[in-house]
């Protein structure tokens, strides 16, 4: 019978696996040079003892996450990174290989606009589709789930994204809504009954959409992960697995909607929850198979509406709270790190998110005062932030270098700090990011 | 006024709320009565959410209630409410941003404390502000936007309008995820608001004060 690793174990083999790196055809990963593969495995290092917080790094460590800065600041439109796949993947290694973050998030961001086009993105808009070439992608906000549908997603919620979800997001996806219960496909009377929509014209028709579209994916992720591995063997790793989200933001952001998550919240309490208890389980699943599949122990959860002003202290601990909880139980479980993103501010949040085992989480703060932060979350958590955006748009390198200094000061003295930006920007003065993370660098040091 | 019917709605008793106005239109009451009290409860929501008790679900089921009771009552009235309005304010989302839910709060705020708001919906060139300010004549102008694209949208905006020589018949606040009074600053607004209430009540001080 086979030993059980522990949710350390696991974790600990992951991190293992990252300080080992291998190429695709699993041999050891031929770096650039030693000094390339000194500094990849210190990277990787200086994250993994800043998020466990046993041990002090050897200085505070340093990463960049944003949004389209890469492209924008070398001068393309995020039309052109969405189309262009080896355009993106280079100007994004260029990126790194300029400002020599710690870690890197990867090339991401923009995705595929031609396979957004085959399916029919309807939840999104995107430079050619709805915005200017020159501005991001933007979520189209309504209702994709109907009041009504609660009973269909706790009863089958797999069945209520094929059937029903799906095919009104994605333009292409109608056949979806044809297709047998699978759970129906059974011996032998009638079995052939459940495979006569495969044979008629809007079902053959989705089919064919979805070939187009995993052929573009193929091509999208080629060159997004050559730069990947490119960057790695430059010496700079990628250590994000993949992601999951809060059941109430599953629900809250491109199901019922803001406005139809909030008024349920009075209107149908007990299906609200019983619908995200029933999502739990799933959202834990993705970030598992997310991190087995890359082989990265950071599973990144944007969190959207439990922000302060969005619900009440007492809303966020019975709807918002307990099932991300959960989700990041399961996730610690699995021997993963959940990396939350506490966009927005968090300050009314803090003392009900601190109640997490230490050293297990990592998370991205934005608006939340640090030294706020560290008091509470910040025993339990390391935390990754938060030069602002406006910040980086519109003060001077020395304004960026001294808040730094201050958050290093105030927030890093005793480890648990990543110095990052606290939001995911677009724009930014380069002379600004590459002051944020020269002065980590320099300042970070533990003595 | 209904104490009662003022109550129900303020304390965010939906069904209650709504079966008290077909009682109450059943039964022949005031029409314009009916809808005092949905203002009256209104006005007690604004305040409750200025004090930091509610939030958003409160908001929007107000203005889900405010939608059906008004439902309910229109047909009944012999004419348009005359409803006595404090003044007018143009809000709209800058051009190249989609986001609109903040922005829509700001405008259900402002019309509920008695505003006449023209909305021109998201992604708004500034020329088209321009016209509206124009038209409309707001003594307010309420520029809402969400990502970093608009900041520069946002500076757009009000140069149009000083190049149309409408800036000094106007107050400009800029509102949105990322702004701060640096961005202000750089817009050149004349406030920006960290969340709805203070914008309702820029609005009033500016506006009292004429």
């Amino acid at each position: 019978m086979e030993k059980q690793l522990s949710p350390d174990e696991k974790l600990e083999a992951l991190w293992q696996g990252k300080l080992s790196p291998k190429d695709p055809k699993g041999n050891p990963l031929p770096f650039q040079s030693p000094e390339a593969k000194k500094a990849y495995k210190e990277r990787v290092l200086r994250f993994k003892d800043a998020i466990e917080m046993k041990k002090l790094p050897d200085r505070v460590p340093v990463t960049i996450f944003p949004s389209m800065f890469p492209w924008i600041n070398a001068g393309m439109t995020v039309q052109e990174a969405m189309y262009d796949y080896g355009k993106c993947a280079q100007v994004f290694q260029d990126f790194v290989l300029e400002f020599e973050p710690d870690v890197h998030w990867g090339a991401y961001a923009p995705g595929p606009g031609k396979l957004y086009e085959i399916l029919d993105y309807k939840l999104y808009s995107w430079p050619g589709h709805g915005v200017a070439p020159e501005h991001s992608y933007q979520c189209n906000e309504g209702e994709y789930m109907m009041a009504d549908e609660y009973d269909a997603l706790i009863q089958d919620p797999s069945g209520f994204f094929s059937h029903v979800y799906l095919p009104r997001v994605f333009g292409a996806l109608g056949g979806f809504r044809m297709l047998p219960f699978l759970p129906g496909i059974l011996e032998m009377y009638g079995v052939a009954l459940n495979f006569i929509p495969f044979g008629l014209p809007p079902v053959q028709a989705t089919y064919q959409a979805l070939f187009e579209a995993g052929a573009e994916a193929l091509q999208w992720i080629g060159a997004i992960g050559g730069a990947d591995g490119a960057l790695a063997t430059f010496g700079f790793p990628n250590i994000l697995g993949g992601f999951t989200k809060a059941p109430f933001d599953v629900i809250g952001d491109t199901l019922r909607g803001t406005k139809g998550i909030m008024v349920d919240i009075y209107r149908q309490p007990d299906k609200l929850i019983q619908a995200m208890e029933a999502l739990t389980p799933l959202m834990i699943g993705l970030g598992i198979a997310n991190a087995q599949q890359t082989g990265n122990p950071l599973i990144f959860i944007p969190l959207h509406k439990g922000a302060d002003g969005f619900i009440s202290d007492e809303q966020f601990k019975k709807f918002y709270w307990p099932t991300l909880k959960a989700v990041m139980m399961g996730l610690i479980d699995a021997g993963i790190v959940p990396l939350p993103a506490a966009e927005g501010g968090y300050s009314s949040r803090l003392d009900v998110v601190q109640d997490l085992p230490k050293g297990k989480t990592l998370w991205m703060i934005d608006l939340t005062d640090m030294a706020d932060a560290k008091k509470t979350l910040g025993q339990n958590a390391c935390l990754l932030g938060n030069v602002p955006s406006a910040m980086l748009n519109l003060s001077t390198p020395q304004e960026v270098g001294d808040y730094v200094k201050k958050l290093i000061d105030t927030t890093g003295q005793d480890g648990g700090l990543i110095i990052c930006n606290g939001a995911f920007f677009d724009q930014a003065k380069a002379e600004n990011v590459k002051a944020m993370v020269d002065t980590a660098k320099e300042y970070g040091a533990y003595k | 006024m209904s104490e009662k019917l003022v109550n129900a709605i303020a304390d965010m008793r939906e069904e209650e709320a709504l079966a008290l106005v077909k009682e109450m239109v059943e039964s022949g009451s005031d029409p314009m009565a009916i809808l005092d009290s949905a203002r009256e409860a209104m006005a007690i929501v604004g305040q409750r959410y200025d004090a930091g008790n509610y939030f958003l679900p409160e908001l929007m089921l107000a203005g889900e209630m405010l939608g059906q009771i008004t439902e309910v009552v229109k047909p009944e009235l012999a004419k348009s409410p005359e409803i006595e309005r404090h003044g007018k304010v143009l809000i709209g989302t800058v051009e190249g941003d989609i986001h609109d839910i903040g922005k829509n709060i700001v405008a259900f705020m402002l019309d509920v404390n008695g505003f006449e708001v023209l909305d021109l919906g998201v992604d708004v060139p500034s020329q088209k502000f321009v016209e509206a300010i124009q038209d409309f004549q707001p003594q307010v102008v309420g520029l809402s936007g969400f990502l970093t694209l608009a900041f520069d949208a946002m500076k757009e905006t009000v140069e149009a309008i000083q190049a149309a020589g409408l800036r000094n018949k106007v107050k400009i606040v800029i509102g949105g995820g990322q702004i701060s009074e640096d961005i202000r600053k750089y817009t050149g607004a004349d406030a920006y608001g960290k969340d709805a209430m203070v914008g309702v009540s820029l609005a009033k001080k500016w506006i009292g004060a004429e």
